[in-house]
């Protein structure tokens, strides 16, 4: 077990240096980024001073390793435009972030996973083909334009909820849905898939043979063991719904980490941009390296079949 | 399972429910195609090819003497000659949403391609030669897959700068890791069929063996791949240009027009937010659609996800 450990951790290292050096070249090779410094049409010694300012003046290796030293010490550098650790304004706006992330988790629960079990249990029904209706739409339809008719709806032409902001539940719902919504037809389409392949199993058919109640057989029996993935899949969503929710903060006013990457990229700030942008890695190589070992713990099979 | 067992599992699950026969009858093939999303994506695509002869006005132009923000024709206050009003520039939304339908078309399918050939390629060769090549491309792979896909593309898009072929190039860059997942997995098995050993104890090069022998066997996979990737694709370009960083104006977007008429969502003009998101649900809906199709014609092993 601890062999799979150090071998999964030294992994995900190996991992966040491919990130950071992409990360770094893409900076360094789409452009100059004093440019991206600079406000447009900047006098050359003023575009001379931030370079040397920044440290842009120096070789690549040793601006890379300087890259690594930031990421290590957590500061991941400091924003151009807050002149403040990229590292404290992300963990700044975490708390924001996780109060919508964990909102659009329960809604894509309370949709996916109950429409998930139904269509596997009454699979090939119409109530299937309605949750198949429902995992197609949630993939069709973008979820920031979802927002925005929602907030067209319930907001200008029925004066529900307000628009944007941050606040109250009342606040929260329209940005929840929005955003929970691509993520509740994923789940759907995996808690179906699992269920499905758990009722087709030895066991269950066992403990339908031995005259257990239906709705025992999938409680106790079926649910728990299509659990798993689904639950797996949930933990890998939070993290990215923390991250990636750029767009729906962007229509609801949000003041999350998707915002402040928004904010980044419009101020210029490229130390901000490129400091979230890792983050959000380290954020999803981090929880994989999690499940995968918690995965190896629970079933033994995996720890020594690699 | 062994492979003969393997072949008859395939051969089984490929045969349609009427039986063999069923499948030469030209009036049973006709049943089979995907009517719904043809009857979507035809239109679309005649619309995006034809875009300079059916569009009423220029789509980059204000229409002289018409007036901002006038709603569709049915509407109190709308006009026939701008059947689905205007923006903010007194341009034609109608024309613009006929524009905006190539820029999703073209950028949908190319970037597909884009991220297609890549993956496919990467995967074979990291699946064929293994050993460091593998273990390279392998961790290339799951260092970019870590960066949620709209991040990463935001990233690259502030970096490159905006332009439409520019959006092609990063979504491709973008979602190039889940082809190469997928095919480096089916290369892995392939190399340990029959017809591959075969074909290398008779003495074929590696490259006549990928190109001969492997790559005809996982572009089933790699359609299907695509088919799922194409509204991803389009989706992400519509954000992209949303916020800004995506097709830059004038050019039109569907979602750089969804961006245009949100500052008009507050007074209740709708149709500048609902006419470009319909168009992308439709599109999107309808390539959906298709690969799900596509997914059961081409690949009987993934016919119950």
């Amino acid at each position: 077990m601890i062999r799979f450990v150090i071998r999964r951790t030294l992994y995900a290292v190996a991992t966040l240096l491919i990130l950071s050096l992409t990360i770094f070249l893409v900076i360094r090779m789409t452009g100059d980024p004093v440019t991206l410094l600079a406000e447009p049409g900047a006098r050359a010694e003023d575009l001379a001073r931030i370079r040397i300012e920044w440290g842009l003046d120096r070789p690549w290796p040793v601006q890379y390793l300087a890259f690594l030293k930031n990421i290590f010490t957590g500061q991941l550098g400091i924003s151009f435009n807050y002149e403040m650790p990229v590292s404290t304004l992300y963990f700044q706006r975490l708390p924001n972030s996780l109060e919508l992330a964990a909102a659009a988790s329960l809604i894509s629960f309370l949709i996916g996973i109950p429409a998930g079990i139904i269509s596997a249990v009454r699979v090939n029904t119409w109530w299937d083909s309605l949750g198949k209706a429902l995992a197609l739409l949630g993939l069709s339809i973008p979820g920031f334009w979802l927002g925005l008719v929602m907030i067209l709806v319930f907001s200008v032409w029925l004066r529900w909820l307000p628009t944007s902001g941050q606040g109250g539940w009342r606040n929260l719902v329209m940005p929840a849905v929005a955003l929970g919504w691509y993520f509740a037809a994923s789940l759907l389409r995996l808690t179906r898939s699992s269920m499905l392949e758990v009722l087709r199993s030895d066991y269950i058919k066992l403990a339908r043979l031995k005259g257990l109640p239906a709705w025992v057989v999938l409680a106790k029996h079926a649910f728990k063991n299509a659990l798993i993935p689904v639950l797996t899949l949930a933990g890998v969503n939070l993290v990215v719904m923390l991250n990636a929710a750029v767009i729906i903060e962007v229509v609801f006013a949000w003041p999350g980490i998707g915002r402040l990457l928004y904010e980044g990229v419009f101020q210029r700030d490229f130390p901000l941009v490129q400091g979230v942008v890792m983050e959000a890695g380290i954020m999803v190589v981090m929880i994989n390296l999690i499940i995968d070992i918690l995965y190896a713990y629970i079933d033994p099979r995996i720890r020594l079949g690699r | 399972m062994s492979t003969s067992d393997r072949i008859d599992a395939v051969v089984l699950a490929a045969e349609p429910r009427g039986g063999p026969v069923a499948r030469r009858d030209w009036r049973g093939l006709l049943s089979e195609l995907p009517i719904l999303p043809l009857s979507i994506l035809v239109p679309f695509i005649l619309i995006a090819v034809f875009a300079n002869w059916i569009a009423p006005y220029d789509p980059t132009e204000p229409i002289p003497g018409a007036k901002i923000f006038a709603p569709p024709f049915w509407m109190p206050g709308g006009s026939v000659h701008t059947l689905l009003g205007t923006d903010f520039q007194a341009r034609d939304v109608l024309s613009r949403l006929i524009f905006g339908a190539r820029v999703s078309l073209i950028v949908g399918v190319t970037g597909t391609l884009v991220a297609g050939s890549i993956g496919t390629a990467l995967g074979t060769l990291a699946g064929y030669l293994g050993g460091w090549t593998d273990q390279v491309i392998m961790r290339v792979t799951d260092a970019w897959l870590a960066l949620p896909a709209i991040v990463f593309a935001i990233f690259l898009a502030t970096m490159v700068g905006p332009s439409m072929w520019n959006i092609v190039i990063i979504l491709g860059a973008v979602f190039w890791t889940r082809y190469a997942r997928v095919i480096r997995g089916e290369v892995l098995s392939l190399r340990e069929r029959e017809f591959v050993k075969l074909a290398e104890i008779a003495g074929a090069a590696p490259a006549r063996v990928i190109l001969r022998h492997i790559l005809p066997n996982v572009m089933n996979s790699a359609m299907v791949l695509a088919s799922l990737t194409i509204g991803v694709v389009i989706i992400a370009e519509a954000a992209l240009s949303f916020l800004g960083v995506g097709v830059p104006p004038p050019q039109p977007a569907w979602g750089s027009m969804l961006a245009d008429g949100r500052s008009m969502l507050m007074v209740g003009d709708w149709w500048l937010t609902v006419f470009p998101g319909l168009g992308i649900l439709l599109v999107v809906l309808a390539t959906q659609l298709l690969g799900d199709w596509l997914r059961v014609r081409l690949d009987p092993q993934l016919r119950n996800l």
